[in-house]
C-alpha cells in the first residue's frame, strides 16, 4: 500500500519537474544558436580556404589544416602580437590592482582635507568615453615620449577612469569593523603595514574581481592600443592585428579565422575559471 | 545590534579628521599612483579637450593657434555632425529596449531555481561578453559578406537571393545593432540577475500558500520590486552604447556612406584618418560628444537617487 503511495508521489515529482527539463532542453538549443559564431569560428580555423568558402555554416570540416594556424602565428606575427598582448594586460592589470586597492582603501578608513571632493571627481568621471580624451592622450604621450611603445599604451590604459574598481574597493573596506585597525595598532603594526598584512589580504575575492574585470577590458581594447601602433606595427595587440589582417591578406580567411581562435581563447578560458569573480564584478554596478 | 554598531564605527573613523603629518603624507602617497595616472590620462584630457576646441591644429606635431568658438561653428555647420549623432542615438534606441526588456526575460527564467543546468546556461549566454569586439567585428563582416559570407551561401542555397547586411544603406546600422545587443546581452543579464536576488523567496512562498498564480507572482511581487532597478539598469545600458567605437569601426568602418557613423568614428576621422587632421575640429565634436554622456550620467544620478526614494517608500 505505501509503496503504491510512493511510487505515485514520485512519479508526480517527475511529472513537477518535466515542464522545466523541456525548457532547460529549449534554452541549450538556443544557448548553442548563441555560440554558434564561436563554434563556426573554430570549425574555419580547421578548413582550407576553398572549403570556408562552399562549405557555408557546416561544423566538422573534411580535413584537418592545422597549417592555418602556422600561418597566423608566424606570416600574420600573431604569435609576436600575442605576447604584446600579454605583455600589456599583465601589467596593466598589475598597476590598475595595486592603484585602486591603495586609493579605495585611503578614501574609505581615512577623511582628510580633499576626500570629498576625490571623490566627487571619481564619481563624476564614471562613463568617460575613450572618444572623448584620445586626442589629448595621444597628445601628452607624444610629449613624454611615450608615443609607438608598449609602455606608453600600458601607461595610457592604466590611467583609464577604472573608477568602478576604485569604488568596489571602497565599498569593501569601509565595512570593515574599526576594531581590526586598533587590534594591528596594538600589535605595533604601521601604517603601511596594517594594509598590506591585514586589509589586502582580507579584500583576497575584491581583489580577484578586479584583476579579472581589467585583464578581460584590457585584453580586449582596441581604440588606445590601435592609436599607439600606427607607426609601429610590431607593437599590435591582437585586436588591433586582427583588423590589419584583413587588410593586408585579404584573402587568408581561414588564417584569420585561427588568429581570431588564438586571441579569444586566452580570455574565454579566464573567464571559465573565474566567471564567479567576473559576474560579482558586473552585478556590483547594479547593487551599488 | 550589530548593524548599528558598524555605522558608529564608521562615524569614528570620519570624526577624525586630524591625523598626524606622517599619517597623512602616507595617506597621500596611497593616492599617488591614482593621481598621477588617472590625473594624467583621464581628467587633463577632459580638460584639455576644451583648450584644444578653441585652436586651429593640423596634426599632432603642429602648432596650435587660437581661433575661438570657429571650430564649433564649423562642426554644427557640419550635416555630417548631426548625421552622426543621429546615428548614435538611433543606434541606442535600436538597442537599448531589446538589452533591457530581453535579458529581463531570460533572467527570470535563469533565476528560477528549479532549472536544471543553470549553470552552463548562464555561462554560453555570458561567453560573448567576454570576448574581443574588434575581433568578433572582423569576422563577422566576413560571415555577413554578401558574396563569399556563409550566411549568404546558405540563403543562396535554400533559393534566397543574397543579403548585403553591411553594405545596405538602410540594413547596416539594424545589422550591427543586431550584432551588438548579441554581444552585450549578457552583461545586462546580470545585472538583472544581481536586482531578482535581491527579492526573497520567502515572499513567492507565503504569496503561493495565499493561492497566487505564477502570473500574479510577477505582477504584483516581481514587477513591483524590480521598479528602482528598471531605472539604474536603463541608463547604466545607455551610456554603455556611448562606447561602440570597436565595434562600428571594425564591422563598417562608418560605411556605407557614412550610415553607421557614430560619433566616436566622426572624431576618430577627422583626428586620425584624415589627410590632413583637424584636431581642433576633432577637439570641438569630442566636447559636444562628451556633453551628451555627462546629461545622461546627470539622468542617471537622478534616475538612482529617484530609485532610492521609491525603495524607501515601499519599506
Amino acid at each position: 500500500m505505501s509503496a503504491v503511495v510512493e511510487r505515485t508521489d514520485r512519479h508526480r515529482r517527475i511529472l513537477h519537474r518535466l515542464p522545466w527539463w523541456l525548457a532547460a532542453i529549449f534554452l541549450v538549443g538556443i544557448a548553442i544558436l548563441w555560440i554558434f559564431p564561436f563554434l563556426w569560428m573554430l570549425s574555419a580555423s580547421l578548413k582550407d580556404n576553398m572549403e570556408m568558402f562552399s562549405g557555408g555554416l557546416k561544423l566538422w570540416p573534411s580535413k584537418f589544416v592545422w597549417d592555418n594556424y602556422a600561418r597566423a602565428w608566424n606570416d600574420a606575427h600573431f604569435g609576436r602580437y600575442l605576447i604584446n598582448t600579454i605583455v600589456v594586460t599583465v601589467i596593466t592589470v598589475v598597476i590598475v590592482t595595486i592603484r585602486c586597492a591603495t586609493a579605495g582603501y585611503v578614501l574609505a578608513r581615512y577623511k582628510f582635507r580633499g576626500s570629498k571632493l576625490f571623490l566627487g571627481v571619481l564619481v563624476a568621471t564614471l562613463f568617460v568615453p575613450t572618444g572623448y580624451t584620445i586626442i589629448p592622450v595621444v597628445k601628452i604621450s607624444m610629449q613624454l615620449h611615450l608615443i609607438d611603445s608598449l609602455s606608453g599604451m600600458i601607461l595610457a590604459l592604466s590611467g583609464g577612469a577604472y573608477v568602478s574598481a576604485i569604488l568596489i574597493y571602497f565599498g569593501y573596506f569601509r565595512q570593515i569593523p574599526r576594531e581590526l585597525e586598533e587590534a594591528a595598532l596594538v600589535d605595533g603594526a604601521g601604517f603601511v603595514r596594517t594594509f598590506f598584512s591585514v586589509m589586502l589580504p582580507l579584500a583576497m575575492p575584491v581583489t580577484a574581481t578586479v584583476a579579472v574585470l581589467t585583464f578581460i577590458t584590457t585584453w580586449n581594447a582596441f581604440f588606445l592600443p590601435l592609436v599607439f601602433t600606427f607607426s609601429r606595427p610590431d607593437l599590435r595587440t591582437v585586436s588591433v592585428g586582427m583588423q590589419a589582417f584583413v587588410g593586408e591578406t585579404a584573402t587568408d580567411w581561414s588564417g584569420m579565422a585561427a588568429a581570431g581562435v588564438i586571441s579569444i581563447v586566452p580570455v574565454v578560458v579566464l573567464f571559465i575559471f573565474m566567471q564567479r569573480y567576473f559576474v560579482e564584478g558586473i552585478s556590483g554596478a547594479v547593487k551599488s | 545590534m550589530q548593524l548599528s554598531r558598524r555605522r558608529t564605527d564608521v562615524r569614528a573613523v570620519e570624526q577624525r579628521p586630524r591625523h598626524g603629518w606622517k599619517k597623512t603624507t602616507w595617506i597621500w602617497i596611497f593616492l599617488l599612483p591614482t593621481v598621477v595616472l588617472y590625473g594624467l590620462y583621464t581628467i587633463y584630457p577632459i580638460i584639455a579637450s576644451y583648450w584644444y576646441s578653441l585652436v586651429e591644429w593640423n596634426g599632432f606635431d603642429s602648432d596650435q593657434k587660437f581661433v575661438g568658438l570657429s571650430n564649433y561653428k564649423e562642426v554644427f555647420a557640419d550635416p555630417l555632425f548631426w548625421n552622426s549623432f543621429k546615428v548614435t542615438l538611433l543606434f541606442m534606441l535600436l538597442v537599448v529596449p531589446a538589452r533591457v526588456l530581453l535579458t529581463l526575460l531570460l533572467a527570470m527564467v535563469l533565476n528560477s531555481p528549479k532549472l536544471p543546468l543553470i549553470g552552463v546556461l548562464r555561462s554560453a549566454f555570458f561567453i560573448p561578453v567576454v570576448t574581443t569586439t574588434a575581433i568578433i567585428g572582423v569576422v563577422m563582416r566576413f560571415v555577413l559578406d554578401p558574396s563569399t559570407g556563409p550566411i549568404n551561401s546558405v540563403l543562396m542555397k535554400f533559393g534566397f537571393s543574397g543579403v548585403d547586411f553591411l553594405g545596405g544603406q538602410h540594413l547596416a546600422l539594424p545589422t550591427a545593432a543586431v550584432l551588438y545587443i548579441w554581444k552585450f546581452f549578457g552583461v545586462t543579464m546580470i545585472y538583472w540577475l544581481a536586482a531578482l536576488q535581491t527579492i526573497p523567496y520567502e515572499l513567492y512562498e507565503a504569496a503561493r500558500i495565499d493561492g497566487a498564480g505564477t502570473w500574479q507572482l510577477f505582477r504584483y511581487i516581481t514587477l513591483p520590486m524590480l521598479k528602482p532597478f528598471l531605472i539604474i539598469i536603463t541608463v547604466l545600458t545607455v551610456e554603455e552604447t556611448f562606447h561602440n567605437f570597436d565595434l562600428m569601426y571594425t564591422l563598417t568602418a562608418g560605411g556605407p556612406y557614412f550610415h553607421t557613423e557614430i560619433v566616436e568614428i566622426y572624431i576618430y576621422r577627422w583626428a586620425f584618418a584624415a589627410p590632413i587632421p583637424q584636431l581642433g575640429h576633432a577637439s570641438a565634436a569630442a566636447v559636444i560628444f562628451g556633453l551628451l554622456v555627462a546629461i545622461v550620467g546627470a539622468i542617471q544620478l537622478w534616475g538612482v537617487y529617484a530609485g532610492r526614494r521609491l525603495r524607501g517608500e515601499q519599506r
